[in-house]
């Protein structure tokens, strides 16, 4: 049973140089009061309600706060205002690569990202080999992970966030990713997966695919919400915005 | 105490996680060899023994079981050391992560320490074979060593949360901490003696937690005698300190750290 529910919700950000600030910096800065903390709004008034079982495409240009709507409903950050209603277990499709460690196998980084998502041993035991074999990696179980090249290792990433079965699987522009093959299978996987009733949650920036997949857009702007609807409608609509650009 | 609570409920369902990183973080600290382990042992032997050759041979320190006096500053320390650093780096180095899914973040902090804590259990060993090596007989009573070391791992987490943190808001927490734990080193009697002091520069030493673990084992193991109250409080006192600290400060930006990463 997965649902969620949005209302009015806006995220802020404090903002700032801040990963190359120091101790000493903030010091100096204190002292001349130069010291500055902007808040930036990256999501704002956003509502939307989300059945089990269906697919939201969420579209819109760089920084329109897409990744961020993505962070509030995992539960990394929370809505500055607005409530949030999200029921069920949560798979994030991580960007190419993050959260997986160099350093270990294949078969050791499996187990650790299925832990991160919140399986138990025992289930990982019995998926194993469904990931592997679906990500074509049997050859690969005891490589180093960072001895696969790219595509093997989103092809990695998409087969354990998609074999684990979750209420809610969310991907951020991941689905381009490895051969003509793989794109295709893992479609395939995807509506699979949703016919199974999983709600799935899904940032792209090739509406042809989110017009083959979603059964709702969200359409945001700069961090605003543009639109919320049918598939068609709101592509027709984001489309004929792009033309006009 | 009703947050350690929650934690340790949070920790039990994520088992198999806290597993998984254990697993990572020790096989990458040891490059998956035994000569990996045999390294880490072997960098506090070899500052051990620079210490005791310099000490006693330099500047004639000819007290009895000098060498244990030194080895148990030593290894006190270097756990300490051990466990803050890979502390402080734990939410930055696991950043990728963190910002993409909702985990419990000190779960990267505790995975960390379990290995530095191994790592002081090898070394612990080694110290009480010098121990018997160097004639002192074992006593019932260093099952109390239990006590300092309890509390010990208590306040390096307190520690490692608050360095943590520092470190994800503050990029050069790094080279200050360098500094400051030298100055530590200095500061805990672990090559001098304090008796040299005027009683009230003594008390003052106190002040310093590494400084109460290092004399609780030194008294228990060399003066074959069990602390006083004030030194159990201490122990304890210092521990709780850092861990309400550094869980009072993961509590609050437990949101905000994702802005600075």
């Amino acid at each position: 049973m997965a649902k969620i529910v949005l209302n009015h919700v806006s995220v802020s950000y404090i903002v700032g140089d801040f990963s190359t600030v120091g101790l000493k910096d903030v010091i100096i800065q204190k002292i001349k009061g130069t010291y500055s903390e902007k808040e930036f709004t990256a999501v704002k008034d956003v509502s939307f309600e989300l059945e089990e079982g269906e697919l939201l495409g969420i579209i819109g240009a760089n920084g329109a706060g897409k990744s961020t709507l993505l962070k509030v409903i995992s539960g990394i950050m929370r809505p500055t205002q607005g409530t949030m209603d999200v029921q069920g277990s949560i798979a994030s499709l991580l960007e190419l690569g993050t959260g997986f460690d160099g350093d270990l196998t294949v078969k050791e980084n499996t187990f650790l990202r299925g832990a991160m998502l919140g399986y138990t041993r025992e289930f990982m035991n019995e998926t194993y080999h469904d990931i592997i074999s679906f990500a074509e990696l049997e050859e690969f179980e005891d490589r180093l992970f960072s001895h696969l090249s790219s595509g093997m290792k989103s092809r990695l990433a998409f087969s354990i966030a998609c074999l684990v079965n979750p209420d809610i699987l969310i991907l951020d522009e991941v689905l381009s990713v490895g051969d003509g093959a793989f794109r295709k299978k893992s479609e395939q996987k995807m509506l699979e997966i949703i016919h199974g009733g999983t709600t799935t949650l899904l940032v792209s920036h090739s509406l042809e695919q989110i017009r083959r997949m979603a059964t709702k857009v969200l359409w945001l702007d700069r961090g605003e919400q543009i639109a919320f609807g049918e598939t068609n409608e709101i592509c027709n609509q984001y489309e004929k915005f792009l033309n006009g650009k | 105490m009703g947050l350690v609570k929650k934690w340790a409920l949070q920790l039990k369902k994520h088992q198999f996680l806290f597993e998984e990183l254990v697993k990572r973080d020790f096989k990458k600290k040891y490059k998956r060899t035994i000569l990996g382990m045999l390294w880490s042992l072997l960098s506090p032997m070899m500052q051990l023994l620079i210490m005791s050759i310099v000490f006693t041979h330099f500047f004639g320190r000819d007290k009895p079981h000098y060498t244990i006096y030194l080895f148990a500053g030593n290894l006190t320390y270097s756990f300490f050391r051990d466990s803050t650093y890979g502390g402080m780096s734990s939410l930055m180095s696991n950043a990728g992560i963190i910002t993409k899914i909702n985990l419990p973040k000190y779960m990267f902090l505790l995975s960390k320490n379990v290995a530095s804590l191994i790592n002081f259990g090898l070394t612990l060993i080694i110290f009480l074979i010098f121990v018997a090596v160097d004639g002192i007989a074992f006593s019932f009573k260093f099952l109390l060593l239990l006590y300092p070391i309890f509390w010990m791992i208590i306040f390096n987490i307190g520690c490692g949360f608050i360095l943590s943190a520092l470190f994800v808001i503050f990029k050069d927490i790094q080279y200050l901490y360098d500094i400051f734990t030298l100055m530590l080193m200095y500061l805990s009697a672990i090559f001098y003696y304090t008796d040299t002091y005027s009683e009230h520069v003594q008390k003052l030493f106190y002040l310093n937690p590494l400084y109460v673990y290092i004399t609780y084992i030194r008294e228990i193991i060399i003066d074959n005698m069990i602390p006083d109250m004030m030194t159990h409080g201490l122990c304890a006192l210092y521990a709780i300190l850092a861990l309400t600290v550094g869980a009072l400060i993961y509590k609050k930006y437990n949101y905000k750290f994702l802005y600075y990463m």
